[in-house]
């Protein structure tokens, strides 16, 4: 019988520490396929961040580097300027992004630095046990929103496709899910699109991926899927938000 | 070879980009903006990287990723956006990274001012960002030295897989002086097997500082503490300036180390036997030197553009063997060589 899918090269052969139903372990196999189709691993370069993902370089086949949390975007301008051959690319949580990372994000943007970045949207932060992250949604309980997110307190999850979007130097930036099977099929094709950007040289991609949570949101992870389907998307609705690489 | 009239900052830069520099990466903030608008012309005109950072932290993470790939690069800042960098310099010794910070120093703590300190001893030496390091300090003291260290500096961080700072000061920052830029542009570098540079016909690299395991992170830190002895062992640099006989020996760097030299020119002259020893590395620190002049019968002090840092690493050296005493100014105040002459009067009677 003749193997026709097997683990992406571009995946170690290697245990997942990941949560039992979390998204992490589906988009970093959905990176890796694309980096396989795109025969880019032998000069890939990832930025793992601060967050469940921080021991990616234990699963992907490629160099990866550390970072401090948040600062991907800028370690990865640092490793893109001075290797304009290279494919680099920052892997990051809503926390490492959207909350102490925020300024490296929009700058790196800004800038227009060629490279690629990966988003994992899953409204809370997953590696110290569920607090409050920017996108966690209004009413939504977690460890430091004990009484649901109040916006009068903690302010409103941001949108950050809708923010980076107003930024020149964006080209590509579309928001995805991994909930379900077509989902998954569609951000497979929206991550490969994102590192094609950059072989081609067209300039910023950014994926935003509204993942599931199972553990820290409490629930099972039908439950979770469930819930990114029916509340998250309300607020984070998926599509491609801005395109100029045509 | 003819001598170019040059500020200490752009002496800096041009040692730099001798050494081969293939990235700057800054930030404006006085007194060393003269670098990153120097680099900015400079480093674009050679075709190489120049960026004005969004803030000195995002620069200083910059440096992170380019030196990871093995690139040379640099960041600069002044005293507040050193502490800026901090995380990233705890984070680059702890990963091995080779890289070269510049703190050009004002006054402080907070906002300060901007006029020149050495103030930032403490922050260098004993840490700044978190856990057990240490980062090569040097002490330029002069326009040339600033050429001649910041030349030599990215040999030495690569060689140790270890970042490296320049603690300079607001005053030799600014002032002008001449300059032999004698250094042969580097070329040529050492291939290196730790360097991200993509997988092609070799294993996968990874860097990090995360040792999550039992025991691995206190191996880890057992063999920097291995590497810092052989630093401390081969890499010490000081001045000696007539010590040999000296009774009061001044120990400063930096501008401080000037001053204190034309003070001692004159107490010589008046038959007071002072002498120097200036600090080139302030880590690994001249502890030895120093203790080899700690004799019976002299007197030892420091002179600091601040309230007295850099003079406890002396008392360490000496030990208890002979007294040691300071002489300061904070805020930007400048010791005159006339305090430094009182002083050696003082405890040479």
């Amino acid at each position: 019988m003749e193997k026709i899918l097997s683990r992406p090269k571009a995946l170690k052969d290697f245990p997942l520490s990941y949560c039992p139903g979390c998204g992490h372990g589906i988009v970093h196999r959905l990176v890796a396929q694309a980096i396989d189709d795109l025969e880019i691993r032998e000069r890939t370069i990832a930025v793992a961040p601060v967050g469940c993902a921080v021991f990616a370089y234990n699963y992907f086949n490629f160099d990866t580097t550390e970072a401090p949390h948040g600062r991907p975007p800028a370690v990865a301008t640092g490793i893109k300027r001075t290797n304009p051959d290279k494919i680099v690319f920052t892997y990051q949580g809503d926390g490492d992004l959207a909350a102490i990372g925020t300024a490296e994000t929009i700058h790196c943007a800004n800038r227009g630095e060629n490279i690629t970045v990966i988003f994992i949207n899953n409204a809370n932060y997953g590696m110290t046990g569920g607090q409050m992250a920017p996108t966690t949604l209004l009413g939504q309980v977690t460890e430091t929103t004990p009484f649901g997110r109040d916006p009068q307190r903690e302010g409103y999850p941001i949108n950050v496709c809708e923010l980076l979007a107003g930024l020149k130097g964006t080209k590509y930036i579309e928001r995805v899910s991994v909930c379900d099977a077509p989902h998954v099929i569609q951000a497979g094709k929206a991550i490969k699109k994102a590192f094609q950007n950059q072989v081609e040289g067209k300039g910023y991609s950014f994926i935003e991926v509204v993942s599931h949570c199972p553990v820290d949101w409490g629930k099972t992870p039908l439950e979770a899927t469930k819930w990114v389907k029916e509340e998250m998307f309300k607020t984070f609705p998926l599509g491609v938000i801005k395109d100029e690489t045509k | 070879m003819v001598k170019k009239l040059v500020k200490g900052n752009v002496a800096l830069c041009e040692g730099a980009i001798a050494a081969g520099l293939d990235a700057y990466f800054g930030y404006p903030i006085t007194p060393q903006n003269e670098v990153p608008a120097y680099m900015s012309r400079k480093m674009v005109e050679m075709k190489k990287v120049f960026i004005q950072a969004e803030s000195e932290l995002a620069a200083a993470n910059m440096v992170l990723g380019a030196c990871a790939t093995g690139k040379r690069a640099m960041t600069s800042s002044s005293s507040p956006g050193i502490s800026l960098k901090q995380e990233a310099i705890s984070y680059m010794a702890g990963m091995e990274i080779p890289g070269v910070i510049v703190n050009v120093q004002r006054g402080g703590p907070g906002l300060g001012n901007i006029a020149g300190s050495q103030a930032d001893y403490f922050q260098a030496v004993k840490g700044g960002g978190h856990g057990d390091y240490h980062l090569i300090v040097y002490a330029p003291a002069n326009a040339q030295e600033m050429y001649e260290i910041a030349y030599n500096a990215f040999d030495v961080a690569q060689k140790y897989r270890n970042p490296v700072m320049l603690l300079c000061d607001g005053i030799v920052g600014q002032m002008m002086e001449p300059v032999d830029f004698n250094k042969e542009p580097k070329t040529k570098f050492e291939d290196r097997d730790w360097i991200l540079n993509g997988c092609k016909d070799r294993e996968p690299r990874s860097l990090k500082s995360l040792l999550m395991q039992d025991g691995v992170l206190e191996q880890h830190n057992l063999d920097l503490q291995k590497k810092y002895k052989t630093i401390e062992e081969n890499e010490v640099k000081a001045e000696l300036y007539q010590v040999e006989d000296a009774e009061v020996i001044i120990v400063a760097y930096g501008i401080s180390s000037r001053i204190s030299k034309n003070a001692i020119k004159q107490a010589r002259a008046k038959g007071i036997k002072a002498g120097l020893i200036r600090p080139i590395t302030l880590w690994p620190f001249p502890s030895k030197i120093i203790a080899n002049y700690a004799k019976p019968g002299v007197k030892f002090f420091s002179v600091e553009f601040s309230l007295g840092q850099m003079v406890e690493d002396v008392k360490l050296a000496v030990n208890g063997k002979c007294p040691v005493d300071f002489l300061g100014r904070a805020g930007g105040g400048i010791v005159s060589d006339k305090q430094v002459l009182n002083k050696i009067e003082e405890l040479a009677k």
